[in-house]
């Protein structure tokens, strides 16, 4: 559930207020994403205790990333009942007594002291804390991910068939060197090579041509339109505007990067990741 | 006794006889006025039941709206009191009642996001922003008074606003309290906890008076299961709660999901208020996506009753019908839309029938009796993620539109063809207006592993590029635009239709406009801002005014 890309930038902002520490009579501070993050942290030392209790006791079957393990044990990063617990005294119970868990299987009963349990609980309460927003994990899997899954030569062959008419394919020498990870290189020829993205060169602005109701044609670089404004800077740097009704002045507007959109509907996904194979090459 | 005692103490006083009338006299919004077709008032989330955003008045149409002017604007502080005073001019700073659970630790700042419905009952506006409730006067926006939460922390997204019964007011908390207060005073009459704050609940809806229940949803982004609940508003009792997911065996859609523990940790969250048919006496909503949102792979089957536009009976909470409008969501496309309810003819025969435009591209129209469905059609243009649509009428997604490690191309954006901003339709011309937003995502996978991820968790989506996007009227019948409009900036925010044939929305491009209802043409607008809510229209002394949110300033235009 998320209401709209505006939001991201909400989530990190708020994030950011949440890992500041908070002085304990200081000044209000933002609330966190999520309540396990307002919690206060817990005594450095037991959480490492804990830990290592995880570690002997609970990991096999809970896994190290507390999200669940090949023998079945429910993922703890999502547990209403871990979220509700505040020092052991609601896990504490089904660790040393044991549970038959919703997904059909049995947790044995763990017999740990009380004060184990509390260590226990203290590390699982520390994972949640540093859990991302909008239910992210922790961090994602540091495994190195491999997009680059095309063909060169199918790549090569699309590129001839399909980019030349605009590009000659030494323009494309020395692209590969740009970008660090073929992703960006990938999200950047799609683009057109617009101005997001780590590696990017910066946008272009569009070409504008206004053609007002008398005939007269101006042309230039657009600033901005709607239904009812245009301006645009012409030639000589000199920024003009018109103020637009029923269409009027007409406005032309060339994206550099329309035959680049133009594309988005065509492409099958292969054909992406074989172009972005064969660039890649392109050092 | 300071000053503020005393003059409470003498408003109860005067008030007291109010307290022990009946519901039929001198209230400011009996319940069943609620039935009535929108006119002069706006007295619940979508103006009336129907979710059309459709109102009878006329004074504004296609020939006067062009003389529009700002009647009055105002911007409104939120956030605990005292922290720089009120911008409000004229006279003593109005009253400022505290309430809430949290100790004051937190603070979301003083500036009001306002992205909900403005109720207007009795010439007064009652605004809300998260932890916020505004009584201003309908006439100049002057400030009555104010309701401040100290919350307890949590997702401060967005509130979409109040609801009102007899004289009471109710509205929800990001921490997950449905609150009541007078509406007369702003004090409170009551709080009670909705949903489990711990876990992650957080609560954004305006709740839905129906009768003597008041609904509220909640949300909710980390694999939670979604409820609707009905609480009485005298006492704030719940009624009941219903479930958008299987939470025991033997439960309906219990064979969509792996296993019952995937169900209940399967999402569904109702996070935008429905629409409700007093002849059936159904709440006809729609639910969020299913999670975890981005890696499907732990959770195969349909995941009923995810995305689904579902029909629950408002006195009991049983579900009554659904129609799921997206099968085993991979992409965070929500279908929590507020439904329209509308009668038309079709194959000859009168048909009472309900229609919902969802954030994945596709339209939708069901008999809102049975739930028979009657037409599913794509109105996002570039919309790529779906396979043949099923008898059933419901989409079969594409597995290979799913986030995948070197990535798909996929429309819509993650944002949607639609989002939470209301649809509006006019029962004099026929039409289902909606905005059409247009784009592509490469989606990447970047959670291989086969449990999945959690929450929103697993991938990394970029944007790639804006396509051609459109304010459409759409034929609901059809599916297919009588009229499109397209937008240089994009659109958006929610839309309102008039009987006076006009169409109010955002143009994306800063401007606030109208157009011809009957053939999408720009007849006016006002550069203040993309509107933060959907436009609103309502009568105040023989003129008609429209009332529009930028953030934390409203403006109320009228005919001079």
């Amino acid at each position: 559930m998320r209401a709209s890309l505006s939001l991201a930038g909400t989530c990190l902002l708020v994030l950011g207020f949440a890992v500041a520490p908070a002085a304990a009579q200081g000044p209000p501070r933002r609330p966190a994403t999520f309540p396990a993050q307002q919690r206060p942290p817990g005594d450095p030392a037991l959480v490492a205790r804990g830990q290592q209790l995880y570690a002997v006791n609970c990991q096999f079957c809970h896994g190290a990333d507390l999200r669940g393990g090949d023998s079945g044990g429910p993922n703890l990063l999502r547990s209403q009942l871990l979220f509700n617990d505040q020092e052991g005294e609601l896990i504490g119970p089904l660790i040393v007594g044991g549970s038959q868990t919703q997904g059909g299987g049995m947790m044995p009963a763990i017999p740990l002291p009380g004060s184990d349990v509390q260590a226990v609980a203290a590390y699982l309460h520390s994972v949640q804390a540093s859990m991302r927003g909008q239910g992210n994990p922790p961090s994602e899997t540091v495994t190195e991910l491999n997009i680059l899954v095309g063909d060169e030569a199918a790549g090569k062959a699309y590129f001839e068939a399909t980019c030349t008419s605009c590009h000659q394919a030494s323009d494309m020498n020395g692209i590969a060197a740009r970008f660090e990870e073929p992703k960006d290189l990938q999200n950047c020829w799609l683009r057109g090579g617009e101005g997001r993205g780590r590696g990017a060169p910066p946008a272009a602005p569009s070409a504008v041509t206004v053609t007002t109701s008398s005939g007269a044609v101006v042309q230039g670089e657009l600033i901005r339109y709607d239904d009812f404004f245009v301006s645009l800077r012409d030639a000589d740097g000199k920024r003009l505007s018109f103020t637009r009704r029923n269409g009027m002045p007409k406005v032309e507007v060339k994206d550099p990067s329309d035959a680049h959109l133009q594309l988005l509907p065509k492409y099958a996904d292969k054909s992406i990741h074989d172009v972005t194979a064969y660039l890649v090459t392109l050092k | 006794m300071t000053l503020r005692k005393l003059l409470l103490a003498a408003a109860s006083l005067i008030l007291a006889p109010a307290l022990v009338i009946s519901q039929d006299e001198g209230v400011l919004l009996n319940p069943v006025d609620i039935y009535k077709p929108l006119v002069d008032s706006w007295p619940v989330y979508s103006g009336d039941y129907t979710g059309q955003r459709f109102s009878a008045l006329k004074q504004v149409n296609q020939s006067t709206v062009k003389n529009l002017t700002l009647a009055w604007t105002e911007e409104l502080t939120a956030g605990a009191p005292g922290g720089g005073g009120f911008r409000f001019g004229g006279g003593a700073p109005a009253q400022v009642i505290v309430g809430g659970e949290g100790s004051g630790e937190f603070t979301t700042g003083n500036s009001a996001n306002i992205k909900g419905s403005i109720l207007m009952i009795d010439d007064v506006l009652y605004v809300t922003s998260p932890d916020n409730v505004w009584a201003m006067d309908a006439r100049d926006g002057s400030l009555l008074w104010r309701y401040f939460w100290k919350t307890r922390g949590g997702t401060h997204i967005g509130n979409r606003g109040a609801a009102m019964w007899n004289n009471y007011l109710f509205f929800e908390t990001p921490d997950n309290y449905l609150v009541s207060l007078d509406a007369r005073t702003g004090e409170e009459r009551w709080h009670v906890e909705i949903a489990d704050f711990e876990q992650q609940y957080f609560s954004t809806p305006a709740p839905i008076v129906i009768d003597n229940h008041v609904l509220v949803g909640t949300g909710n982004d980390l694999d939670a299961p979604g409820f609707l609940q009905s609480y009485d508003p005298e006492t704030g009792e719940r009624q009941w709660i219903f479930y958008t997911v299987p939470m025991k065996a033997g439960d309906p859609g219990l064979e969509t999901w792996p296993n019952l523990d995937t169900a209940r940790h399967g999402g569904g969250q109702v996070w935008i208020p429905g629409s409700f048919d007093p002849e059936t006496r159904l709440y006809i909503f729609g639910t969020g996506n299913p999670t975890p949102g981005y890696t499907g792979a732990p959770r195969p089957g349909d995941n009923l009753f995810t995305c689904t536009l579902m029909a629950v009976h408002v006195d009991t909470g049983e579900m009554v019908w659904y129609f799921q409008t997206s099968a085993h969501d991979t992409h965070d496309w929500d279908s929590a839309q507020t439904p329209v309810l509308y009668d038309a003819v079709v194959d000859g025969q009168p048909r009472k029938l309900v229609s919902t435009a969802a954030r994945n591209g596709y339209f939708y129209t069901v008999d809102r009796v049975t739930g028979e469905h009657l037409l599913t059609q794509k109105f996002g243009t570039y919309t790529n993620w779906a396979l043949e649509t099923r008898p059933t009428g419901v989409v079969e997604p594409n597995p290979a539109k799913e986030a995948i490690i070197p990535g798909s191309l996929v429309s819509p954006v993650e944002g949607g063809v639609v989002n939470w901003p209301p649809p509006a339709y006019s029962p004099a011309t026929g039409y289902f207006y909606t905005h059409e937003r247009n784009g592509f995502n490469m989606l990447y996978l970047t959670e291989p592993d086969p449990r999945g991820s959690m929450g929103l968790g697993g991938k990394d989506r970029v944007q790639i590029g804006s396509m051609p996007s459109y304010l459409v009227a759409l034929d609901p019948l059809t599916g297919k635009a009588a009229w499109k409009h397209e937008w240089p900036g994009g659109g958006g925010g929610g839309l309102l239709a008039t009987a006076g044939n006009v169409v109010f929305t955002g143009d994306g491009s800063d401007n606030f406009a109208a157009f011809d209802a009957t053939n999408g043409s720009p007849l006016w607008h006002t550069r203040i801002g993309n509107p933060s809510n959907a436009p609103q229209t309502y009568m105040v002394d023989g003129r008609q005014h429209v009332l529009v949110a930028v953030r934390d300033r409203l403006y109320a235009f009228q005919l001079y």
